[in-house]
């Protein structure tokens, strides 16, 4: 009797909290390699990790040895770490690497994480922005380039190589514990600054509802380009309130003056270039992606905001 | 008792608070909508308006039971008066009738979003950012939308041309025609007198970012308003040609035309 090979998965950028939830969740029916261009990080004798840069030679022999039939890709590198020209060669020259390894190796499913920032935050945006609307953001800072270009990158490859089944996915907020991203800086900190004047609408997914749609998509081979965000909105600053942060308000017009006074303080929560997007809400519609992909989030934002509430204090 | 609930309790009255939850929204769980619609909000809204539209502005509303009980439906209307006053008074006439009472979004321009408070006020009381998208998106919510096909070109109208309608688009009839939604054309008539206009500054008005800079007193008339609801008009989707659309749009705005000269008609004195 020939046993069932059980599936290969290689899962990018596992030292992030979000990758662990999947590794977590997966380590059981696959075999998982997890790597990280950040650090390499420890998760369990069965798992081999490694610190990587993908644009390096040495990549390649992680698709010879351990014959991938899946990628999860989540080692985006977010735009509030390392610098424009190193997170440009990471994540778009990275992921080009990495697709063309998959595509090379014979790769029969990819997932690629994308973020809701790519639609861009402008005062025309309408709410519940689906996926075919304009990828707006590149217009609003050179920072976000990247993020955009690794979108556009992974397109291409979707109708180039249908073998792939590459499946992208823009999540709005992923919050909730261990998550370092800038969202879930703010709502953990004491004080949070906003623009006076501006709570726009915002949408937030649990980092263990997000695993679970990764995993969901993971399984289900649909091609294309997918929102991830519950059906539930709330303002910034009541998001805010709810977590027992105290707001800072920074004066917001004439837009030059919050745009000054943020690339002085420099503050790594509310970078400048993601103004914007704390002014003018990106409402994303992710109707599409729970119907494909049969998903309902299970945690609702008055239990993440609790868990940042009532984890005010590091231990 | 906190200062909130404190307030609430005077400005929000508990009979009001329970006409308010009478009518359903879709919302997610904290109370607001993609749009930032606020149930509580609203209620503070309502309030406030409810004086400005019986005590200031003496409204007299006829036929809004016409508009539909469920289901989506365009309310078109002429626009007028500088501020968006009569969007109030249509959301007002339509959220306080006795039955089937329902809150109505209204299209706002595209320069609100940017201001400061503002634009955060008027979305959760329900005003939406102008775009058809979102006007799609809420009609296939069946919600009811107001909205002035005249734009910018009506609220920013002079004096001397009150009453005289201005270009309308066609969007709402597109839209009409796709989502099934019956239009309800309404005449507003007293809004034009609450802010006379007698110049535009137009340079002002492109250094300020602001569609229009009237030259008027800083002050808000309270002219009586009559609000006349029509018959509700339904159109079929059938592919046309723009020309025919552009008659379907004429045959609404000669029905409006109709409700302002009743409306007219019916004006005893200005104020």
């Amino acid at each position: 009797m020939t046993q069932q090979r059980r599936p290969h998965i290689l899962v990018t950028g596992a030292a992030g909290a979000l990758a662990q939830k999947v590794i977590s969740q997966l380590r059981d029916t696959c075999d998982l390699v997890a790597v990280d261009f950040r650090e390499q990080v420890y998760l369990g004798d069965d798992i081999p990790s490694y610190r990587i840069d993908f644009t390096k030679r040495v990549f390649e022999d992680l698709f010879r040895r351990y014959q991938f039939d899946g990628v999860i890709h989540l080692g985006r590198i977010m735009s509030s770490e390392l610098t424009r020209m190193r997170r440009y060669n990471a994540n778009v020259l990275g992921t080009q690497k990495l697709l063309d390894l998959s595509h090379k190796y014979g790769i029969k499913r990819v997932v690629v994480l994308s973020t809701f920032h790519v639609y861009g935050a402008v005062a025309y945006n309408p709410a519940l922005i689906d996926e075919s609307a304009p990828l707006k953001s590149v217009g609003l800072s050179a920072d976000l380039v990247d993020s955009v270009e690794l979108e556009n990158l992974a397109n291409i490859y979707l109708w180039r190589y249908p073998d792939l089944n590459i499946t992208i996915l823009r999540p709005c907020n992923i919050v909730g514990p261990g998550v370092r991203n800038t969202m879930s800086t703010l709502l953990a900190s004491e004080r949070a600054p906003v623009l006076a004047g501006f709570s726009p609408m915002m949408q937030f997914i649990h980092i263990d509802d997000m695993s679970d749609a990764i995993v969901l998509a993971y399984n289900k081979p649909v091609r294309g380009v997918f929102n991830v965000a519950p059906q539930d909105w709330v303002a910034y600053q009541h998001a805010l309130k709810l977590c027992g942060c105290r707001r800072i308000p920074i004066p917001s017009i004439p837009p030059a003056v919050p745009k000054f006074i943020l690339n002085t303080l420099k503050l790594r929560s509310f970078p400048s270039y993601l103004m914007a997007f704390f002014k003018y809400p990106v409402v994303i519609d992710g109707r599409a992606f729970a119907r494909e992909f049969d998903f309902e989030p299970k945690r609702p934002l008055m239990e993440i905001f609790r868990f940042y509430r009532d984890n005010k204090k590091p231990v | 008792m906190s200062l909130g609930t404190f307030l609430k309790s005077k400005l929000v009255p508990a009979e009001l608070d329970q006409h308010i939850n009478r009518i359903r929204k879709p919302i997610g769980t904290l109370g607001y909508d993609p749009w930032g619609f606020n149930a509580d909000a609203v209620k503070y809204g309502f309030s406030l308006t409810k004086q400005i539209y019986e005590k200031y502005f003496r409204v007299s509303a006829h036929g809004v039971e016409k508009i539909p009980a469920d289901g989506p439906v365009l309310i078109i209307a002429n626009h007028s008066g500088q501020l968006p006053i009569d969007g109030l008074l249509i959301g007002y006439a339509l959220a306080s009738r006795k039955k089937d009472p329902r809150i109505p979004r209204a299209m706002i321009e595209r320069f609100f979003p940017t201001v400061p408070w503002l634009g955060n006020l008027l979305n959760e009381v329900g005003a939406v950012l102008g775009d058809p998208v979102n006007c799609a998106k809420m009609l296939a919510n069946d919600e009811a939308v107001i909205v002035f096909p005249e734009g910018v070109r009506g609220s920013g109208k002079l004096y001397h041309d009150r009453y005289e309608l201005k270009r309308f688009g066609n969007g709402f009839m597109h839209l009409a025609m796709k989502y099934n939604a019956p239009i309800v054309p309404v005449g507003v008539v007293g809004c034009e007198e609450t802010i006379p206009a007698i110049a535009n500054i137009k340079p002002l008005a492109k250094a300020l970012g602001i569609p229009y800079a009237p030259v008027a007193l800083p002050v808000v008339f309270p002219a009586k308003v009559h609000l006349n609801f029509g018959d509700p008009m339904h159109f079929d989707d059938l592919e046309i040609p723009e020309e025919q659309v552009t008659e379907r749009v004429e045959m609404v705005k000669a029905e409006i035309n109709r409700l302002i000269d009743k409306g007219l008609s019916e004006r005893k004195r200005l104020f």
